[in-house]
């Protein structure tokens, strides 16, 4: 009866194996040292602050938003901009409001309450400048792709020229990490498209880095409050489990059994 | 049940137990004698009620704050992980704690498999749990439809669908079902209703499931029948309610790292996508819980036949009491039984792991097996096994084994420490 215990850890290995063999075509993402992992991880500040330029000044000609509040931008965890900043960011925006007393719509300067202004009045008009393809809404974009950050990350790096005997129809472009390979959006960043408020060099790769940063931020908004929580209901949980295993091992000593 | 009296103290208390015997109830809840050879495999039932009570409360708290409509659902979920004061927090532990309400129901249910708890005379507590069991998967099913992402969506299409593999009136019935001709606003606010009646409907279960349990009392691991009370029992408090407590801790560390470090990593990923009726997802997937009767229903080439693989992969566990044809409950004293028993484990895993792949090529193949197996293992070789095996002598009392006292005992006991 052992031998049948034997024969099925041997089907099962060979079954694990040929399963790996069979997705071993995998592309391998690109990979960074992020702050915000880890046990204690948190957003790199500045790179928050960068990343938020380039979105606004990049990204959000097409992408929309639509979760994130301006208010959000100076929330602790955030970008923490000053309230200032983020209200003078706020005001940089035309948003439409109204109707007014005599039922008109009017255009206001943002506030910090207001949501992100979108780039398009609604999907059909963002597939229509587009040539047919939504740009997704970022506000969970990282979320809601798998390979998460570091895809999103090499996605923005992985633009190259197409093998050869591939063909690209006008306006698809190829990428390397892109799930087949062919993508509408064109190299949205280029060496020095912007140029950083703090002085950095806007390097390809540095804004890759800083715009991913910005939409982990964007998409886990309470991340920081979540990791300082995590660790403090844990170490709680450890001591207590600690007690409570002394305690039963004290009251079951009345009995003669094993605990 | 209880077989003293029990008269309160108090006069007050007196008084109020001649009325309602609440009392009596707490008395015997506390006394409840309990055999003292549990092992932590007994813990789960506790921290089982503790995910559902988890579940109700932060379903609950949920609830107040998330709009059932299909063009306000994905955007309420964003507005409770932003706006809502913790929402983070409580929705990731609803969301989390789903899964770990199913990892401590599959320990549960092998559990039992593995000790002969389902037998004579406990089948009306396995039959309960097993019907327990079925409405889990109901509420989780439809609370993953909630959010209305594109798993969600998706999901719920292709589970839906499956009604309309009966014959005659199936495609009535999807419509029924769906409250329109596609999965819409309509069948997601009667999927809230439902999804928010079920966890009530478990709790009513659960208080049977324990009233059950408390007429014969528990099995355990060593399955012979304990007198109660007696020196193998000890009081339910405060023996079991510490050892109890302590696992519930230890369980809980667990769950805390899921919601804490790694919320999303047993989600989908579409899942944040909103719902789009026009794009279909390369591959739907059901949540993990799910996927060794996803396995088994796509192994199956006949739409209808695959369907009832399914319903009869969970109904079969219902008849179980009586396909074991053995009379010795714990598989310590079976070693055939034994090694058929990890067989099955590591057959349901096989299939959980062939349900997430595509249903293609060689995956096809090992899910076919695996499924044929499943099906073998309940239909021919439990009841073969309980008439043909040899099992080994059973001790007088657990208070053999505890006191590591019989020839047997110790081969048993040795036979027990392989396993872990």
């Amino acid at each position: 009866m052992k031998n049948i215990l034997k024969l099925f850890s041997v089907i099962i290995l060979f079954s694990v194996s040929s399963v790996n063999v069979i997705s071993a075509e995998k592309v391998e993402f690109l990979k960074t040292d992020w702050t915000f992992k880890g046990l204690f991880g948190k957003f790199d500040r500045a790179s928050l602050q960068r990343g938020y330029q380039v979105y606004t000044e990049v990204c959000a000609a097409c992408h929309s938003m639509k979760y994130l509040s301006y208010r959000n931008l100076s929330e602790k965890g955030g970008p923490e901009f000053s309230v200032a900043q983020a209200k003078a960011i706020a005001a940089s925006f035309e948003v439409t409001d109204g109707p007014n007393a005599d039922g008109e719509m009017f255009q206001r300067p943002g506030k910090l309450s207001d949501k992100f202004v979108m780039p398009y009045e609604n999907v059909k008009a963002a597939e229509a400048a587009n040539g047919g393809a939504y740009p997704p809404d970022m506000s969970v974009l990282v979320k809601a792709r798998g390979g998460g950050v570091d895809y999103i990350y090499s996605l923005l790096q992985g633009y190259e020229e197409a093998p050869s005997g591939m063909i690209l129809d006008d306006g698809v472009h190829y990428n390397k990490y892109m799930y087949g390979n062919k993508i509408k959006m064109s190299a949205p960043l280029s060496d020095g498209i912007i140029e950083y408020s703090d002085g950095t060099k806007a390097s390809v790769e540095q804004m890759s880095k800083d715009v991913t940063t910005f939409l982990m931020w964007a998409a886990e908004p309470s991340l920081e409050a979540r990791h300082q929580m995590g660790f403090k209901a844990i170490v709680y949980l450890i001591i207590l489990t600690v007690l409570v295993y002394f305690s039963m091992k004290r009251i079951w000593s009345r009995v003669k059994s094993e605990v | 049940m209880s077989d003293h009296e029990y008269t309160p103290k108090s006069k007050a208390g007196k008084w109020f137990n001649d009325r309602l015997p609440l009392l009596t109830l707490a008395n015997h809840l506390t006394d409840y004698p309990t055999p003292k050879n549990l092992n932590y495999w007994w813990t789960f039932g506790g921290i089982l009620t503790f995910c559902l009570i988890t579940q109700i409360v932060t379903g609950l708290v949920l609830a107040m704050h998330y709009i059932a409509h299909a063009d306000m659902a994905f955007e309420s979920v964003e507005h409770i992980m932003r706006d809502v004061n913790y929402g983070w927090l409580i929705r990731y532990i609803h969301a989390n704690g789903a899964s770990m309400f199913f990892l401590a129901v599959y320990i549960h249910i092998f559990r039992s498999l593995f000790y002969g708890s389902y037998k004579s005379p406990r089948e009306i507590i396995w039959i309960i749990g097993i019907i327990i069991y079925l409405l889990m998967m109901a509420a989780a099913f439809m609370g993953y439809v909630l959010p209305w992402g594109q798993m969600s969506f998706w999901g719920a299409t292709v589970i839906t669908n499956l009604f309309s593999a009966i014959p005659f009136v199936g495609e009535g019935v999807v419509t029924w079902l769906w409250g329109g001709y596609s999965v819409d606003n309509p069948t997601l606010t009667r999927f809230f209703t439902l999804h928010y009646l079920i966890p009530f409907l478990i709790l009513g279960l659960v208080v049977l499931h324990i009233w059950a349990l408390h007429v014969p009392g528990n099995n355990n691991p060593v399955g012979i029948d304990v007198k109660k009370p007696s020196k193998d029992t000890v009081p339910f408090h405060p023996y079991i309610v510490i050892k109890d407590g302590f696992a519930l801790l230890m369980f809980m560390i667990v769950f805390a790292f899921f919601v804490f470090y790694a919320p999303n990593i047993l989600g989908h990923a579409d899942n944040y996508i909103e719902a789009n009726p026009l794009v279909t997802p390369a591959h739907i997937v059901p949540e993990w819980y799910l996927l060794p009767f996803y396995a088994i229903l796509r192994s199956v080439p006949d739409k209808l036949l695959g369907v009832v693989a399914m319903l009869s992969a969970i109904l079969i566990l219902a008849v179980l009491p009586w396909l074991d044809t053995s009379k010795i409950r714990s598989a310590v004293f079976r070693p055939l039984y034994k090694q058929f028993y990890w067989i099955l484990v590591a057959d349901v895993l096989i299939l959980g792991y062939v349900g997430a792949m595509p249903a293609e090529g060689l995956y096809l193949l090992i899910a076919r097996v695996a499924t044929a197996y499943y099906f073998l293992h309940f239909l021919v070789i439990l009841p073969v096994l309980g008439l043909k095996e040899r099992t080994i002598p059973l001790p007088l009392s657990i208070t053999e084994p505890v006191l590591g006292g019989s020839p047997n005992m110790a081969m048993a006991k040795k036979n027990e420490s392989k396993i872990e």
